[in-house]
C-alpha cells in the first residue's frame, strides 16, 4: 500500500512541477477551483481539469486511505498515548477463571506507528494532489491541454524517473528500517523491562527521561556503562589503529620494489577476508582454548606456561584485538595496494632526481596519498568498530564475568551489552536508551568527521 | 649503485621475505589447522600433532548422514536465502544508487544524509521492533522473513556505487538521450554493462552477508529444519555435547565456495574497495 501511495505521489508531483509560473494577469480561476476541489475529495478537481482516469484513481485511494484511517487512527492515537489501560488478567467468567485478553502496549506502539506512519503519507500525498490540481488547472488557464493518462504516465517516466526508481527502495527502508528505529527510541523512554513490566499480564508506562538518568547516575547502572563504554572506545581505537597500520604496513611490504610473486602474496593474505567471519571467530575461539587448544599447547611444548587467553578479563581482550587483526588487516591491505599502484610514477622519479631517500619519499608521497584516500574509509571503520558485534559475541560472549557489573562481562562493548539486555535480560528500555547512545557517539564523530574531509578536499592538497 | 646500497637492498629484502613468510604462517596456521581437524578422528579439539596419523572423512559423510544434524539441509536453505538476497538486494541497491548519482531532484540531498544518518543507528538496536512486526505478519520462522529484511536494508549501502556511478562520464548517456534512448535504455543498456564490476561486488558482498549473518537468523528462525548454516555451526560449537571435528568438517565445506568466489573476484574486489574509497 505504501508504494502505491508514494508512486501515485511521485506522479502527483510530477505533475505539480511542470508548471511554468503563469502570467500575473490571468486570475487562475481554473486552477483555485480544481485545488479547492481536490481539497475536498482527491480526484474532484481532477475530474474538473478533465483528467478522467487520474481523477478516478485518485478518488478510490482517498476512499482506501480514508478508511483505514477511520477505522485504525483513533485507537492509534489512543494506544500511543496512554499505552494501554487493562492488562490480561484472570476474570471470573461464569464458574471458571479465564485468561481474559487486555492491551498489548508493545503491540499498541508497533501499529500505531505504523498507522501514524500511513497517516503521514496520506498527509502527503494530500498535499501533492491538490498542488497537481492546481497546477494542472493553471495549465488550462494558459489554454493548453492538460495531459491525458498516457501522457502522464509517459511524463511520470521520461522527467520523474528517479522518483520511480526511489520509491520501492524507499518503502523498504520506511517500514523495515525508519519505523523500527522509531519504536525502539520510544521504548528508551518507557518502563518496558522485566520482572516488572513485561506485557502481556503487566503494562507499560511512558518514563521520560528516567531510563538515561539511571544509566548515567544510578550507581548499578551507570558503573556496568561507563566501563563499558570506556572498554568500547578503547577497543574502537586500538582495533582500528592495528587494523589500518598492519594493512599499509603489509600492503608496503608486498608491493616494494623486489619482491618477487606479487600476486602470489597478496592472494595469500586475502585469505582471511574470504573466509566468512563468524566462521574465523568460532575456529579462533577454539585455537585460544585455555585447556586444549593448539595454541596453548605449543607454549607448553616450548617450556613456556599456558596463558588463560578467553578466561582472564586482561588476556581476553589482547586476544579478541589480535584476532580483529587477522579478520581485519586484508581489508586495508587490498585497499592501500589499490591506491599504491595508482600513484604516478614520476612523483617517486622526480623525488630520486632530488635526491630522497626510501623514508623520505614514503613520508612525503606515499603516506599522504594513502591517507588522503583512506581517510573516510578510516571513520568508518571506527564507527564500525563501535558497534563490532561479530567478534565479541562469537569470541568471548562478553566474557569472562564481571562481578561489578549488570548483565555484563569484562569484554563487552556496548552492542554486545545491548543484545544481552534485550534477548536474554528482557530490559528493553535500557537496552534502548543505549542504543541511542551509541547513535550519538557514532554521529556525532560522522558528522565531525565528514566536516574534516570536507575541508580536507576543499584544500587541493593532491589534486 | 655502490655496493653498500646493494648489500642493504638486499638485507632488505632478506628481512622483508622473513616478515612476508611469519604473516603467511599466521595467515594459513588456522586454516590448515580446521582442516586438519576436520579430517582428524574422535570429537574433541586436542590432538597430539597438527597432521593427524590416521586422517578419515568420516566427518564429512556423518555430516549428510547424521539424525542429529541437517546438514545438508542448513546448506539448501543458506544457499536459497543467500542468492535471493543477492538478487533483491542488488537490485534495489543499484536503483537507489543510480537514481541518487545520475538524477537530481528535489529531496536528493535530505534523502543522502537521511541514509547516511540511518546508517549509523545500531543495526540489531531495530531487531526487536522487527521482531514483533513479523510477527504481525505471521513470518516468524520462515526465510521470506530474512530476505525480505536482508533485502530491505540494503539500499543503505548505496553509497559505494553511488560513487562508482558518479565516475562513468554524463557525455555517454546525453549522447545517447540525444539519440531518443529513453531513461530505462540507457540505465539498461549503458550503465548496467558499465558497472559490471561494481555490481559483482555488490553482489558479493550482499551474498556472504547473508551466507555468514547469525544473529537476526537465530532470532527469526527457531525450528532445526529451517536453520541456516550459521546457526548450526555455531550450535555445533556452542552445544554442550560439542562435536569440534565435525564442526570443523561443516566450516571448511562453508568456507570454500565462498573463499573461492573472493579468490576468484579478487580484482573486483580491488575496484570496489576503492572506488569506496575515493568517494568515501
Amino acid at each position: 500500500m505504501a508504494t502505491k501511495q508514494s508512486a501515485s505521489a511521485s506522479d502527483a508531483a510530477a505533475i505539480s512541477r511542470q508548471s511554468q509560473p503563469s502570467p500575473n494577469d490571468t486570475k487562475s480561476n481554473i486552477a483555485a477551483k480544481a485545488a479547492v476541489l481536490s481539497g475536498v475529495f482527491w480526484g474532484l478537481g481532477q475530474l474538473f481539469n478533465r483528467q478522467y482516469v487520474k481523477g478516478i484513481l485518485l478518488m478510490l485511494l482517498e476512499a482506501v486511505g480514508l478508511i483505514y484511517l477511520i477505522n485504525y487512527l483513533p485507537r492509534a492515537v489512543w494506544g500511543i498515548y496512554t499505552l494501554g489501560e487493562t492488562p490480561s488478567q484472570m476474570m471470573k467468567v461464569g464458574k471458571l477463571y479465564k485468561m481474559v485478553p487486555g492491551d498489548h502496549s508493545i503491540h499498541l506502539i508497533i501499529k500505531g506507528l505504523i498507522t501514524l506512519l500511513v497517516l503521514f503519507i496520506f498527509v502527503w500525498v494530500y498535499v501533492l494532489v491538490v498542488r497537481d490540481a492546481h497546477a494542472v488547472g493553471r495549465i488550462r488557464t494558459k489554454g493548453d491541454k492538460p495531459n491525458n493518462f498516457l501522457q502522464t504516465l509517459e511524463y511520470i517516466k521520461e522527467q520523474k524517473f528517479a522518483y520511480l526508481f526511489l520509491a520501492l527502495p524507499t518503502a523498504a527502508v520506511l517500514f523495515f528500517t525508519i519505523m523500527p528505529i522509531i519504536f525502539m527510541i520510544l521504548l528508551a523512554f518507557t518502563n518496558y523491562s522485566a520482572p516488572e513490566h513485561i506485557p502481556p499480564a503487566k503494562l507499560v508506562d511512558w518514563v521520560g527521561f528516567q531510563n538515561f538518568k539511571d544509566l548515567l547516575q544510578l550507581g548499578t547502572w551507570s558503573g556496568t556503562f561507563y566501563g563499558v563504554l570506556a572498554w568500547t572506545i578503547i577497543w574502537a581505537v586500538l582495533a582500528t589503529v592495528t587494523c589500518y597500520f598492519g594493512g599499509i604496513l603489509v600492503a608496503l611490504l608486498v608491493q616494494q620494489s623486489g619482491i618477487r610473486l606479487k600476486t602470489m602474496w597478496r592472494t595469500i593474505f586475502i585469505i582471511p577476508y574470504a573466509i566468512p567471519q563468524m566462521l574465523s571467530f568460532l575456529i579462533m575461539r577454539n585455537m585460544f582454548n585455555g585447556e586444549f587448544g593448539p595454541i596453548n599447547q605449543y607454549l607448553s611444548y616450548f617450556g613456556l606456561g599456558k596463558l588463560p587467553w578467553l578466561s582472564d578479563p586482561f588476556w581476553a581482550k589482547v586476544t579478541v584485538l589480535m584476532v580483529n587483526m587477522w579478520v581485519g588487516i586484508p581489508v586495508t591491505m587490498v585497499l592501500v595496494i589499490g591506491i599504491l599502484t595508482t600513484i604516478p610514477k614520476d612523483m617517486y622519479e622526480a623525488a630520486d632526481v632530488d635526491g630522497a631517500t626510501a623514508w623520505h619519499k614514503f613520508r612525503a608521497i606515499t603516506m599522504p596519498m594513502i591517507t588522503y584516500s583512506t581517510a573516510p574509509i578510516l571513520i568508518g571503520q571506527f564507527a564500525g568498530n563501535i558497534n563490532n558485534f561479530n567478534v565479541i559475541f562469537l569470541m568471548t560472549n562478553g566474557n569472562p564475568p564481571n562481578g561489578e557489573y549488570q548483565y555484563a562481562g569484562s569484554t563487552d562493548l556496548l552492542v554486545t551489552w545491548l543484545y544481552k539486555l534485550t534477548l536474554d535480560n528482557n530490559k528493553f528500555n535500557m537496552a534502548a536508551a543505549i542504543g541511542i547512545i551509541i547513535f550519538i557517539i557514532v554521529a556525532s564523530l560522522s558528522i565531525w568527521s565528514y566536516r574534516r574531509t570536507r575541508s580536507f578536499r576543499e584544500e587541493d592538497m593532491i589534486q | 649503485m655502490s655496493v653498500g646500497a646493494k648489500k642493504n637492498s638486499r638485507t632488505r629484502l632478506l628481512f622483508s621475505y622473513l616478515m612476508l613468510i611469519i604473516i603467511a604462517i599466521c595467515v594459513f596456521y588456522p586454516t590448515i589447522w580446521i582442516v586438519m581437524s576436520s579430517i582428524r578422528p574422535g570429537t574433541s579439539i586436542y590432538s597430539e600433532s597438527l597432521i593427524p596419523s590416521n586422517p578419515t572423512f568420516e566427518h564429512y559423510v556423518s555430516l549428510f548422514t547424521s539424525e542429529q544434524y541437517q546438514y545438508g539441509r542448513w546448506y539448501l536453505n543458506t544457499l536459497k536465502i543467500a542468492t535471493l538476497n543477492m538478487i533483491f538486494g542488488v537490485i534495489l541497491v543499484v536503483m537507489t544508487a543510480y537514481a541518487l548519482s545520475r538524477f537530481r531532484f528535489y529531496g536528493r540531498k535530505n534523502l543522502m544524509s537521511g541514509m547516511l544518518v540511518l546508517g549509523m543507528f545500531p543495526g540489531f538496536m531495530s531487531m526487536i521492533a522487527i521482531y514483533i512486526l513479523l510477527m504481525q505478519l505471521n513470518l516468524l520462522d520462515t526465510h521470506l522473513a530474512l530476505i525480505l529484511v536482508y533485502s530491505a536494508g540494503a539500499p543503505l549501502g548505496a553509497f559505494v556505487v553511488k560513487g562508482f556511478f558518479d565516475t562513468i562520464p554524463k557525455s555517454l548517456e546525453e549522447s545517447a538521450r540525444i539519440d531518443g534512448a529513453t531513461h530505462w535504455t540507457v540505465f539498461i543498456k549503458i550503465m548496467l554493462p558499465l558497472s559490471k564490476p561494481m555490481i559483482t561486488y555488490i553482489g558479493l558482498m550482499t551474498f556472504a552477508g547473508a551466507w555468514g549473518d547469525f544473529i537476526f537468523a537465530r532470532l527469526v528462525l527457531r525450528t532445526k529444519e529451517k536453520w541456516t548454516l550459521a546457526i548450526g555451526l555455531w550450535d555445533m560449537v556452542n552445544n554442550a555435547s560439542s562435536n569440534f571435528t565435525m564442526f570443523a568438517a561443516g566450516a571448511v565445506l562453508i568456507a570454500i565456495p565462498i573463499a573461492l568466489l573472493y579468490l576468484f573476484l579478487q580484482r573486483f574486489l580491488v575496484e570496489g574497495l576503492t572506488a569506496g574509497a575515493s568517494k568515501g
